[in-house]
């Protein structure tokens, strides 16, 4: 009986080892690619994409010709139902948002899952973060700071709100008040 | 022996019919691409775990048969996880935590206690593919009618017309019970219609 049980255990922790072998390097390269190419997404004539020195949530993106073109911040907090993990990319001087990707939610379909669709996503890139982001419900922003918030999705919103907000100021002190 | 593959499309389908594996049913049927996906990864687990536990079904003891199954189970779930990660990464994102949970999936341990336990391994094999098929077949209607409805597509291709007003409560959960319980229904209403005319001849 004991016999039998060990011999299926050992056997099916062996197969795992090669499964996990063959798959773990495929893996780490597409979670790589993931955020690479939601950086891209941001930031199109990027060239250069380094972490920044001390920063593993942040990365500089420069151009071909090696010009600064601005960051990309991972920001990362909780959602309405998990984690969500974004993409921000923001100009070198820390004013105005490049453009924002989901990278991770677990947000409900059809309703918090839309915010990495293009329609609130895309109100991210030229928004104004000189002042801290804000959402208004079911009207157009009047600010060059204002966000529009889904219809029936302002939690997750919100969520997307506060996190940018969080993890932007965040990377504005560590990368020295933005001057 | 072509009976023990068609027996689980439709006379003992596991979602209409044995009402099993409800999680995963309710939970990623918000797509159809999703319900396909999963099917998928559910028909390659069942297969594979029934095939191995009927070739070994002479060696278990009695005693640790449900272990030992669910040992055997957690190997190819864990192989069909990993799978997805690495080669279809976006879908295994979307599916999220239901493809490790397959592991609890009623269908496989199921099919491994009443069927592959006690019959040779042709057999288990279209027992379990045949399950795995009407699995699949089910959660693509599922999936496809909340889709429809939800989104306006069917497989990401847009369907509806224009104006459609997207039904936001089908894309909930609410709105996975309901398709769910209105397919039943409408499944056992065709199936007594069958029966009827098969008496009457």
């Amino acid at each position: 009986m004991i016999t039998a049980l060990t011999a299926v255990a050992i056997l099916s922790g062996l197969s795992l080892v090669f499964v996990y072998r063959y798959a773990m390097p495929k893996i780490e390269v597409n979670v790589k690619n993931e955020t690479k190419s939601a950086i891209e997404n941001i930031f199109p004539d990027g060239a250069d994409i380094k972490p920044v020195k001390g920063d593993e949530n942040m990365f500089s993106v420069k151009g071909k010709s090696g010009k600064m073109l601005g960051y990309a911040i991972i920001a990362e907090g909780n959602g309405y139902q998990g984690t969500i993990k974004m993409v921000a990319g923001v100009d070198e001087t820390f004013k105005v948002m490049s453009g924002m990707e989901v990278l991770e939610s677990q947000e409900t379909p059809g309703l918090g899952a839309e915010i990495a669709g293009k329609p609130f996503a895309g109100q991210f890139s030229g928004l104004a973060i000189t002042h801290e982001i804000e959402y208004v419900k079911n009207q157009k922003p009047a600010q060059p700071y204002q966000i529009e918030a889904i219809t029936g999705a302002t939690i997750s919103s919100r969520a997307v709100v506060n996190i940018l907000n969080e993890s932007i100021d965040k990377a504005r002190r560590a990368a020295g008040g933005g001057k | 022996m072509i009976k023990e593959f068609t027996k689980g499309l439709w006379k003992e389908n596991p979602i209409f019919v044995q009402v099993l594996g409800m999680c995963p049913t309710l939970a990623v049927t918000t797509k159809a691409l999703f319900g396909f996906s999963m099917g998928m990864a559910t028909t390659f687990v069942v297969v594979s775990s029934s095939v191995v536990i009927s070739l070994i079904r002479r060696f278990v003891p009695r005693e640790v048969r449900i272990p030992m199954f669910t040992v055997i189970i957690a190997t190819f779930v864990t192989a069909a996880d990993y799978f997805l990660k690495a080669n279809l990464y976006q879908i295994s994102k979307a599916l999220g935590p239901y493809v490790p949970l397959i592991v609890v999936n009623c269908i496989i341990l199921g099919r491994a206690e009443a069927f592959a336990s006690k019959n040779n391994i042709a057999r288990s094999f279209l027992d379990a593919l045949g399950m795995g098929v009407g699995f699949t077949c089910a959660l693509i209607i599922l999936g496809s009618v909340r889709e429809l409805l939800g989104s306006g597509t069917v497989f990401g291709y847009a369907v509806m017309w224009g104006g459609f007003t997207k039904w936001v409560i089908m894309v909930l959960p609410a709105g996975a019970f309901l398709t769910l319980g209105l397919l039943v229904g409408l499944f056992n209403v065709i199936n007594s219609r069958m029966v009827k005319k098969a008496g009457c001849k």
